[in-house]
């Protein structure tokens, strides 16, 4: 039987293995990173101001992916529920990208403005004060703590090398963007909403005296689907 | 082809010692710390989810970091050790060779222990990539390659010095899964670093999800399910003493199983942003893979031809055989959920949950289990087991616990999934999200239970195992029929 090319050699075996894997991959990934259509063309998509990006990487390390998707599908219920469906475009700039897999809670891709700062705070610190059945964990260990950004430039560095379109100015101003858009009523908070459009600028945990992971997080949970300009964007067809 | 040898390498002393089975001893301890560490996090993540106040309000203990940890726990460090252990076994029997490479399957095993242990303190510290069963950063993941690496030489090289002409089908098995994680695992996790705990994949948005569950779903296919059928085309033929059912179904479902499986990973993306055309692919080799996965199925459970009765007398063969067929609902059962409309409805709620574990407890943990029972006792050289009755208590035990866990997340996702699109007759949405979280509770109860019964029956392995191999034994009576002769031997000698 011919199959004995195979089973007598384990290196013709070998080789057999890595072609018949490797089909599927190609034709289904390569595609993905040479099709045009693949993302569509939006307005409105910018790359994370140094404040979001720390607090995206706090939602990255507390696992909240776990529990909360980033991905409303195109249904009808989903759509009333959490709001326009989810492009492409928008996680554009996610690395890695945070979809997640379960809703073990609601669907986060769109939670950007609509519940306030002092909401989020409170919800963090305990879920349960707010919404008795939650089953959230409580993160009051974030409001304590002060927030790591000294190196938060090396951040913006590494994503532009990865092709995310951050301006030498954005990273050379990357700790002071920190700490003006964390700060209420300080005057380069506008430079902040210069270089990113549509920042949110505050004190997002109420808590004025230190910027902490919770300002971050909070930053970052309120910008969440608010970029594309849904007004000029029309799908095609 | 089909047959096993249970000599020792030809040109060898002659004695089982030539094998190197020190190493082999040392990966089935380690099978068993691990199982019963990561079914214990999966004991406490459950009952977080039901009883949200177990979260202590504490970084290192709240259920994000612990799910991680629970995950690897089971997946890399209990199934990674299985497989680990076994295949060395297997590979050293069906070849007729000692392990290549000397001590460099010693590395494989104390570099495999010591990923495991970095893996699991970074996730509890809050060091991750935040990419699902590719948490680690990528230090860890460095690290982890270049133990894979020598895994596959070792693995190889052994392949490559055997006596006898054919490779053994558990090999072929085996094979694809080590060279095919080797490439999951690294296309995945490229990334630039920024500190030691911190790095960028390099992939994003919808290239890194579907890069993500390429990788995802071939863990699923080629750690959990390829590696697995190996331990399967070795143990359950061993156990049952009868050959492989049909050697050219093995030749034809073992390569359109690699074949097809690759191709499945964008079905945990249907209908999100990533472009019709792979969501079709996805689900399309998603439903053909119904097919070969029944192959194996099949081929596993006719093995038993001639000697069925054997399920009477031989709890871990009815380990094995009940892992195959939790292996059969479960392959039967993915390519369903991968059919669109099907997907609409179970994505993101408790079902896929349901769905991993009918998966993962009933097929990689019994056959797992079911490997382990048949190792231990050859192992440490022991006549048997300490107790075969205990394993029939493991195995009922587990078994109902798998039944409550799988039935409560069914009832659990499905009704969830329906409460999500419920509409009032005034065209509203009928529920909260939160009123859906709060009809949850029971079920998470429930499930909680049924993991805390696996968890049992995994406590009464260890204890089986560990008087096992400090050589004692149970004067119990045979299972099965042959009780009655036992009663009466033990009668007739009393009279």
């Amino acid at each position: 039987m011919k199959h004995e090319l195979f089973e007598k050699n384990s290196i013709v075996m070998l080789i057999g293995i890595l072609i018949v894997i490797s089909i599927g991959g190609i034709v289904q990934l390569v595609p993905l990173f040479f099709l045009e259509s693949t993302i569509e063309k939006v307005q409105g998509m910018r790359p994370y101001s140094p404040l979001e990006l720390a607090g995206r990487n706090i939602y990255v390390r507390e696992g909240c992916y776990l529990c909360h998707s980033q991905m409303i599908r195109p249904f009808r219920d989903e759509v009333e529920r959490y709001g326009h469906y989810s492009l492409a475009a928008e996680s554009m700039y996610d690395h890695p990208f945070q979809w997640g897999s379960k809703r073990t809670g609601p669907d986060l891709a769109r939670v950007g403005g609509k519940y306030s700062n002092d909401w989020h705070a409170a919800h963090m610190i305990n879920p349960q004060s707010i919404v008795p059945e939650s089953v959230m964990p409580q993160y009051p260990f974030l409001a304590n703590k002060p927030l790591d950004y000294e190196n938060i430039a090396d951040h913006l560095v590494a994503l532009e090398m990865l092709g995310t379109p951050y301006t030498k100015a954005m990273i050379e101003h990357a700790v002071a963007d920190v700490e003006a858009q964390a700060q209420a009523d300080v005057d380069e908070a506008e430079d902040v909403v210069g270089r990113y459009a549509k920042a949110q600028v505050g004190d997002f945990d109420g808590n004025p005296e230190m910027i902490s992971e919770l300002d971050a997080l909070i930053a970052y949970l309120q910008m969440l689907g608010t970029l594309v300009d849904f007004e000029t964007y029309a799908p095609a067809n | 082809m089909s047959e096993l040898t249970e000599t020792a390498p030809a040109g060898g002393v002659g004695t089982v010692e030539s094998y190197q089975d020190s190493v082999v001893r040392f990966l089935t301890v380690a099978t068993v710390f691990w199982g019963v560490v990561g079914f214990l996090v999966g004991l406490v993540i459950a009952s977080q989810l039901a009883w949200p106040s177990l979260n202590f309000g504490l970084e290192w203990t709240s259920f994000g970091r612990l799910r991680p940890l629970h995950t690897s726990a089971v997946i890399f460090a209990f199934g990674g050790n299985a497989l680990l252990s076994s295949s060395f076994y297997a590979v050293q029997r069906t070849c007729r060779a000692r392990l290549y490479g000397g001590h460099l399957g010693w590395f494989v095993a104390i570099g495999y222990q010591i990923f495991i242990v970095m893996a699991a303190l970074s996730y509890v510290f809050g060091v991750t990539q935040g990419k699902e069963y590719a948490e680690p950063e990528w230090f860890v993941d460095i690290f982890l390659t270049v133990v894979w690496v020598a895994y596959f030489i070792v693995f190889v090289g052994t392949l490559a010095r055997r006596r006898e002409p054919h490779i053994y089908v558990a090999n072929w098995f085996f094979l694809a899964f080590i060279v095919t994680v080797a490439i999951l695992h690294i296309v995945n996790n490229l990334a630039i670093p920024v500190s030691w705990t911190k790095s960028y994949v390099v992939w994003s948005g919808v290239q890194d999800a579907l890069t993500q569950w390429w990788y995802g779903h071939n863990a699923v296919g080629f750690f959990l399910t390829a590696g697995f059928l190996g331990i399967m085309y070795y143990f359950v033929p061993k156990q049952a003493e009868r050959p492989v059912y049909s050697y050219r179904l093995s030749v034809v479902h073992f390569w359109s199983i690699i074949f097809l499986y690759i191709w499945a990973g964008p079905h945990h993306l249907l209908y999100t942003a990533l472009p019709d055309w792979a969501q079709t692919l996805g689900m399309t080799f998603s439903i053909m893979l119904w097919m070969p996965s029944w192959g194996g199925m099949i081929n596993g459970i006719m093995t038993l031809s001639g000697a069925w009765d054997k399920l009477r007398t031989d709890p871990v063969l009815r380990l094995m055989v009940t892992s195959i067929a939790f292996y059969g609902m479960s392959t039967f059962e993915g390519p369903m959920m991968a059919i669109r409309s099907v997907n609409a409805l179970s994505h993101y709620t408790d079902w896929t949950i349901g769905h991993v574990h009918s998966g993962a407890l009933g097929w990689v943990g019994f056959v797992s289990f079911g490997a382990i029972y048949y190792l231990v006792p050859k192992l440490w050289g022991r006549e048997r087991l300490y107790s075969l009755r205990l394993v029939n208590v493991h195995f009922w035990v587990a078994t109902i616990g798998i039944v409550f866990y799988v039935t409560a997340m069914w009832v659990s996702g499905i009704m969830q999934g329906l409460m999500w699109r419920a509409y009032d007759s005034l065209g509203f949405l009928q529920y909260s999200f939160v009123e859906t979280v709060e009809a949850m509770m029971p079920f998470y109860v429930i499930r909680a239970a049924g993991g805390g019964l696996f968890v049992i029956g995994s406590l009464i392995m260890a204890y089986n195992v560990w008087r096992t191999i400090r050589g004692d034994l149970k004067d119990e009576a045979p299972i099965g029929e042959a009780r009655a002769a036992h009663q009466v031997q033990a009668q007739g000698a009393a009279s």
